[in-house]
Order: C-alpha cells, then structure tokens, then sequence
C-alpha cells in the first residue's frame, strides 16, 4: 500500500508490502509533520527560526536541535568543510534534517515490524527489505526531463539521495568558492541509509565535478554523477546495484 | 592559432603520405589550398636534414612537383602542442617521395576523460545518460516544489483509482 502526503513543500510517500493500516501511515507522516515543525526557517514557530533570531539560548536547544547541530558539525568534518548549515549568517540544517528525518522515520516503521517499504522523501530514499522477493527498483531522474528515468538500481537496505541546482533554485552551494555550482546538473550517491546518502550528496554536489571523485573514496558509498553535458561521470563499485 | 595549424599540417601531411602512397606518379602534387603552409623548413627541426624543397633535375619542372619535392632522409617535427597532449611524428622520405610517417608521441583522442580520470581515481567510468524504459518503484531525483504538486495530484488520483 502506498501514501503520499506533501510536508516541508515536497511529496512524502510511503509504500508498505502486505501492510495496511492507517494508524501506522499516520503514525509517519505526523512525524515528518513534526519535524517539520521544528526545523521549518520558512516558519516563524519553528525552533530554528527561534534560533535564528536570537531568541534561544544553545542549553534550551530541544534534544533534537543539539542532535542534529552535532550532525551537522561532524559532517562538516566529514566532507572537508564543504556541507555548512551556516550560510549568510542563517542557520539553515535542512540539508541534513531531511535524510535524517527519513532514516528516523524508517526506524519507526522497523519499530513496528514492517521490514519491506520504502520512505520516499522529495526523492531522498530510504528502502527496506523486498517488494515481490525482488529488489526495490530505484531509478534516477533526468535532471533535464523531470518525467524520464536514466538509470534504474536495485536496492535493499540501502538509502539513495540526489542532489542538484534543477531543485529549487540555488540551495545547494560551495561555500568555499562562494558561488554556485556550474557543471553538474545532479549527482545521487547510494549508501547504507539515507543519512549518509543525503548529506553525502548534498556535499559531494557542492563540490562539482570533482564530488565524484570524493565519493568513490568513501567507502560504502557509490555516485552517479550527470554533467550538464548529459554525460554521467559513476564510481566503480556502482555495479553490484544495477538491475 | 598553433594548434590550428598543427592539425592543419597533420592532416597535410596525411594526405600528402596517401597520396605517395597509392599515387602513380614520382612527384610530390600537394595541391590543396594549404599547401604552401607546408614547406617542410616551416614545421620541420633542424635538428635533421631537412632543407627546403629543391627543384628534381630529373622531372619535368612543374610548380607543384617544385614546391612538393622533398629532399631523402628523415625528419622529425618539434613536439608540439595538440590540445589534450603533446603530438610529435618522424617523417621519411625517400626518392623524393614521403614514404612514412611514424608518430613519436601522440595525445590521447579522448583526452577529456583522461585528464578527468588521472586528477584522482582512474577507476571512475563514463557513459552517455539515456532514458530507460524499465519500470521503477520510486524516483530518486531533486525536487521542485511546483513539480512536487504535481507528483502528489498524480499519486492521489492514482490512489482514488483503486
């Protein structure tokens, strides 16, 4: 069975294998809701809005907000400095917020004994288990033609997450040149869960035509790059997922 | 400009090889409109032989075998700069004909994907993208917000179908 709901301005969709009980539907989608609620800058309410304007001293930070400071920071290790949720001053942590949200929400579903699903949140996507005893199969967008598919993989207890400037304006960006990206047009990465695959993805897109190169040096990761020449740059292990 | 003129002499002295090669004739007929540019003193070191054409005494003396004639030996160009590497070839001419052209060095015809390759990993691979007529489950891709509307309206009516 399958929902969609749009929260954060994008489509949330879960499918569910031999599950059919709203309870659980609702279950997630009120927990993306109030994630959302939260970490929202479009939102006055929100925490991170609070945050942004002063209001709110770091030790009354929700448990949630110093996790999800901590993610960012060590991320920032992580990708040589090139994922900042600091831009212009404005704290904004929804490059990570997301893939975390849905790797949560896959937790919850877990939680509750459903193992074949998956967690599509805006196209970051955290697959479970099977559909049909076979591989779920995933497929990557044409960054240039949202309705066609260039690349189809087969996944199971991975996560997979794209990144690119066809999204929404200019979100992404190095914030070491301090401009945005011109060559590439998307690149997904493939990782154990859609944490590591978003924030992956979100950093390796910021640092252009060379995020490639730093993903293949990740281990358990592979990407699929698309330059804006319609020419797909992939790591070398990618092929123990294609279909 | 060099690199212009350098393909431009390659492909000369291409035709000029094939020319000798399946030609009929003990002359040198390089008659394409850039032949002039060709003189081998022009693009030919002097770390050889090479001198600039002289008339044959023995053939009939007309402008094209004059300007063509090349003196016997083996010449070798300068190493020369071919947009994605250095082009360098050694030229042999015998009985005033070129009889062979041997590349020394030549640049990769797909230096792009090289020079991509060597600035880290050489294990990264390329294809050109195309659109697959498989089906899929999900779509992993960056969202729009218009084009997210767009999604939800379809995957709702879609559940209203069944």
């Amino acid at each position: 069975m399958k929902k969609s709901q749009l929260i954060m301005g994008m489509p949330v969709t879960i499918e569910m294998m031999d599950v059919d009980s709203n309870r659980i539907f609702n279950k997630i989608f009120d927990y993306f809701f109030e994630v959302d609620g939260k970490f929202s800058t479009y939102k006055f309410e929100s925490e991170i809005s609070a945050i942004n304007r002063g209001e709110l001293k770091k030790e009354n930070f929700s448990r949630e907000m110093k996790e999800i400071f901590g993610l960012a920071n060590s991320t920032k290790n992580d990708t040589l400095g090139f994922f900042d949720i600091k831009r212009d001053g404005v704290i904004d942590p929804s490059g990570i917020v997301k893939g975390w949200a849905i790797y949560n929400a896959s937790k919850l579903l877990k939680d509750e004994g459903i193992l074949n699903f998956y967690i599509d949140a805006g196209g970051d996507i955290e697959v479970s288990g099977l559909k049909n005893r076979k591989k779920w199969k995933v497929g990557v967008r044409n960054p240039f033609k949202k309705d066609e598919v260039v690349k189809v993989f087969g996944l199971t207890n991975a996560g997979i997450a794209t990144s690119g400037n066809y999204e929404r304006g200019d979100h992404v960006y190095n914030p070491h040149a301090k401009h945005s990206i011109a060559d590439i047009a998307s690149i997904t990465v493939i990782g154990p869960n859609v944490y590591e695959a978003d924030r992956f993805a979100t950093a390796a897109y910021a640092m252009g035509s060379s995020g490639i190169d730093f993903i293949e040096k990740q281990r358990n990761l592979e990407g699929y790059m698309i330059d804006n020449a319609g020419i797909a740059t992939y790591t070398s292990g990618i092929g123990k997922y294609l279909v | 400009m060099k690199k212009i003129a350098l393909s431009a002499l390659v492909i000369v002295v291409f035709i000029a090889y094939i020319i000798h090669e399946h030609g009929d004739t003990d002359e040198v007929h390089v008659v394409a409109p850039s032949s002039q540019q060709i003189s081998p003193t022009e693009v030919i070191s002097q770390n050889t032989t090479a001198t600039p054409p002289a008339a044959s005494s023995s053939a009939p003396p007309s402008p094209a075998a004059v300007s063509g004639k090349y003196k016997d030996g083996q010449y070798t160009s300068e190493v020369g700069d071919a947009f994605y590497g250095p082009l360098q070839f050694r030229l042999t001419v015998s009985g005033g004909r070129i009889t062979d052209v041997t590349f020394l060095q030549t640049p990769n015809d797909r230096g792009t994907s090289i020079e991509i390759n060597s600035q880290a990993t050489p294990i990264l691979k390329q294809e050109t993208i195309a659109a697959q007529s498989a089906t899929v489950d999900v779509v992993s891709g960056a969202t729009q917000t218009s084009e997210a509307f767009q999604q939800l309206l379809k995957s709702t009516l879609n559940e209203a179908k069944t």
